[in-house]
């Protein structure tokens, strides 16, 4: 699904040079649920941002999905980012004036797709993260973990092969945190693969794997290991999901 | 993917609708003031002429003073009326196709059946040829003919302004009404016609009001009727008759000639200057041989009808345009820059460079539409008070300033045109944000 190979990254000022990544390779499998763990400044997110193809990078190989992505043009990447790829984020970043039918909208605008199946996959998207009674409230209306659980909608509405949570529990309390890790397992066993950063070493335990970044490099990882519930073909999509979750 | 920009662009204008309001009062602003200074340039720029303007001419030459130049300005230009003598002397050119010779006059007009009060009408002494070279359109009847101008005969030609004055606008052909007592007859009443500027009487003022009657140039030296427009002289002479003046080195009248191909200008250039060259031989022009024959955009532009302060306030006043936009692309960046957390998730969610670029320029283009409209109707109202209460005052050219819907949608265009111009810096700016930086701190 996503293969880097010393990819290295470079952050520069008129002073310093801070090398986020170094040589950083990375292998991870379709259906994986990897977790990436390490301390404050490592590079974790830089990696987060290289993988979504939000940040260019100095040097090496990453292939997105078979497709080498290092040379592609910004409507490219636009392209395969929105296609492919579902972005969750700690804090959320919801549409503060967007009700929740559209923010979850968005990714779908992009895509340039009809209207009727556009409110389909919302509906089915919401229904999975069971906030589909609240397609008319607008963030500021909703508690934390369903705000976190409307981005995971929008992440899921557009039916990705990869998606890619930077804390996504980070702002949510523990009953909270459970039942969005217990959905993120969820969507994974339908076949979607995810990528999380996390310090939380109860929630990177949950994970198939765990890789360690330090210093811009992986310094620890755990081989691969087929989870042992079945996974159906990826492309079911928020149909399918939607049928698991009722 | 438009309607999606436009109802975004409408949804940023409700989340500041301050800002938004004080973007769009800056085009407004701008755009208004540029629509009635252009407003006002235009009108004074014009050409009446039209397809014309090229073969009707304007002859001058040069009778003025050995010791000083007539134009302290360009003291290569020659007069821009004519003696009698001279004026006179060009109309017996055969050269023209058309040709005339006039000035302005006036005097009291009445009815000899008490049906109108006596009242001064502007009068233009003129030729035969004045209504067809001038293309002036009648209402009723014509122009007289050229025998009426050797008569001369007691004839002339009322403005419908004047026709409404002296019979209320009926039909007045072949009535008559007394000009300084003596009878004249009506043959022709014009229709509405405002050539704008008054391009063959400039030296009269360019933005004056049309006469209100028309009767054949040689009454002039029967009636002894004096000029009532501009009279310079040079030459100290003793004038203590009319006819004196008549024989004068003062300028007071005009010629205006058609000439229809390139040959026949050129004889008559050639026939300007002989005149003049024999002219010398009798003591007169004692100036070098300076003559000019002018179009009608050569005539304008000689007497300065679009004056420099006129040039020089629409140029300040797109400068004026120039600062509120400048002040308008500040406005955009900060509110784009505030909205980049915004645009960085569109990103992430794939939005490309080029779509953030597209719906931000839509913002700046509905921002400039508004400003446009708004502005579009200030000027409106610009124009209309300055037409109501300093256009009598102030400025000729501003009391027939025209409610012209042409000038809106310029200025309209020019705010949408300006707009997209003020948002593009911004736009390419938030387009090329990097979005990572931004998704920590949404």
């Amino acid at each position: 699904m996503l293969s880097m190979t010393n990819v290295s990254k470079i952050f520069r000022t008129d002073l310093i040079e801070t090398h986020a990544l170094r040589n950083f390779s990375l292998e991870v499998k379709a259906g994986e649920f990897l977790a990436v763990t390490g301390p404050s400044g490592s590079g974790k997110t830089t990696f987060l941002n290289i993988a979504g193809l939000l940040e260019p990078y100095e040097s090496g190989s990453y292939k997105l999905d078979d497709v080498e992505v290092t040379d592609l043009s910004d409507d490219v990447r636009s392209g395969l980012r929105n296609q492919k790829i579902g972005f969750i984020f700690q804090s959320f970043n919801l549409m503060p004036d967007l009700n929740v039918f559209d923010n979850v909208d968005v990714p779908l605008r992009y895509r340039r797709m009809k209207s009727a199946e556009r409110h389909k996959r919302i509906t089915n998207a919401l229904e999975i993260v069971g906030l589909a009674a609240r397609m008319k409230h607008v963030p500021a209306q909703l508690s934390g973990g369903q705000q976190q659980r409307v981005a995971i909608a929008r992440a899921l509405a557009g039916d990705p092969k990869l998606i890619l949570a930077d804390e996504p529990t980070g702002n949510l309390d523990s009953l909270m945190a459970r039942q969005v890790l217990e959905l993120l397992e969820k969507i994974n066993e339908m076949g979607t693969t995810i990528i999380m950063v996390t310090h939380d070493p109860e929630l990177a335990r949950r994970a198939h794997r765990n890789v360690q970044v330090v210093d811009g490099q992986i310094s620890d990882f755990k081989p691969y290991e087929p989870h042992p519930t079945p996974t159906p073909a990826h492309g079911a999509g928020v149909g399918a999901l939607a049928t698991a979750g009722a | 993917m438009f309607a999606y920009y436009l109802e975004l662009a409408l949804r940023s204008f409700k989340r500041n609708p301050g800002l938004t309001a004080l973007m769009v009062f800056a085009i407004a602003l701008g755009i208004s003031v540029c629509m009635i200074t252009l407003t006002t340039y235009r009108a004074a720029s014009a050409n009446p002429a039209g397809d014309r303007s090229s073969i009707l001419f304007a002859p001058s030459i040069d009778s003025w003073d050995p010791n000083q130049s007539y134009d302290d300005r360009d003291k290569t230009l020659a007069p821009t009326m004519l003696t009698y003598r001279d004026a006179r002397a060009l109309y017996a050119s055969g050269i023209p196709d058309r040709k005339v010779i006039m000035y302005k006059s006036g005097g009291t007009y009445r009815r000899a059946d008490k049906g109108m009060a006596p009242q001064y009408f502007a009068t233009r002494m003129t030729t035969a040829d004045f209504f067809a070279m001038f293309e002036v359109p009648f209402l009723y009847g014509g122009a007289w003919d050229a025998k009426a101008d050797a008569g001369p005969d007691p004839v002339l030609v009322l403005s419908k302004k004047g026709n409404q004055e002296a019979f209320g606008g009926v039909n007045s052909i072949g009535k008559t009404v007394l000009f300084k007592n003596r009878e004249f007859r009506v043959v022709g009443v014009l229709d509405d016609w405002e050539p704008m500027p008054k391009y063959f009487d400039v030296s009269n003022g360019a933005f004056q009001d049309l006469e209100d009657a028309y009767v054949p140039f040689s009454w002039g030296q029967v009636m002894e009727l004096g000029s009532h427009g501009n009279t310079n002289c040079w030459k100290t002479e003793v004038i203590d008759s009319f006819q004196a003046f008549l024989n004068s080195e003062c300028i007071s009248f005009e010629a205006w000639v058609e000439l229809r191909t390139a040959e026949k200008q050129r004889a008559y250039r050639e026939f300007l200057d002989n005149y003049v060259v024999e002219q010398k031989k009798h003591g007169r022009f004692p100036r070098p041989l300076n003559n000019y024959l002018y179009d009608v955009d050569g005539w304008l532009e000689r007497n300065q009808v679009v004056q420099d302060d006129n040039k020089a306030m629409l140029t300040m006043a797109f400068a004026f345009l120039a600062v509120c936009l400048v002040n308008t692309v500040g406005l955009l960046l900060a509110k784009f820059l505030n909205a980049a957390p915004s645009a960085g998730v569109r990103r992430a969610l794939g939005a490309s460079r080029r779509d953030i670029f597209w719906q931000h320029l839509t913002e700046s283009g509905v921002v400039a539409l508004a400003g446009g409209m708004v502005g579009g109707l200030l000027g409106l109202c610009g124009i209309w008070a300055l037409r109501a209460w300093y256009g009598r005052f102030v400025d000729e050219a501003t009391r027939a300033l025209p409610f012209d819907e042409a000038n809106f949608l310029i200025c309209v265009a020019i705010a949408i045109a300006a707009g997209i111009a003020a948002g593009l810096y911004p736009a390419w700016r938030i387009g090329r944000a990097a979005p990572a930086s931004y998704l920590k701190v949404q």
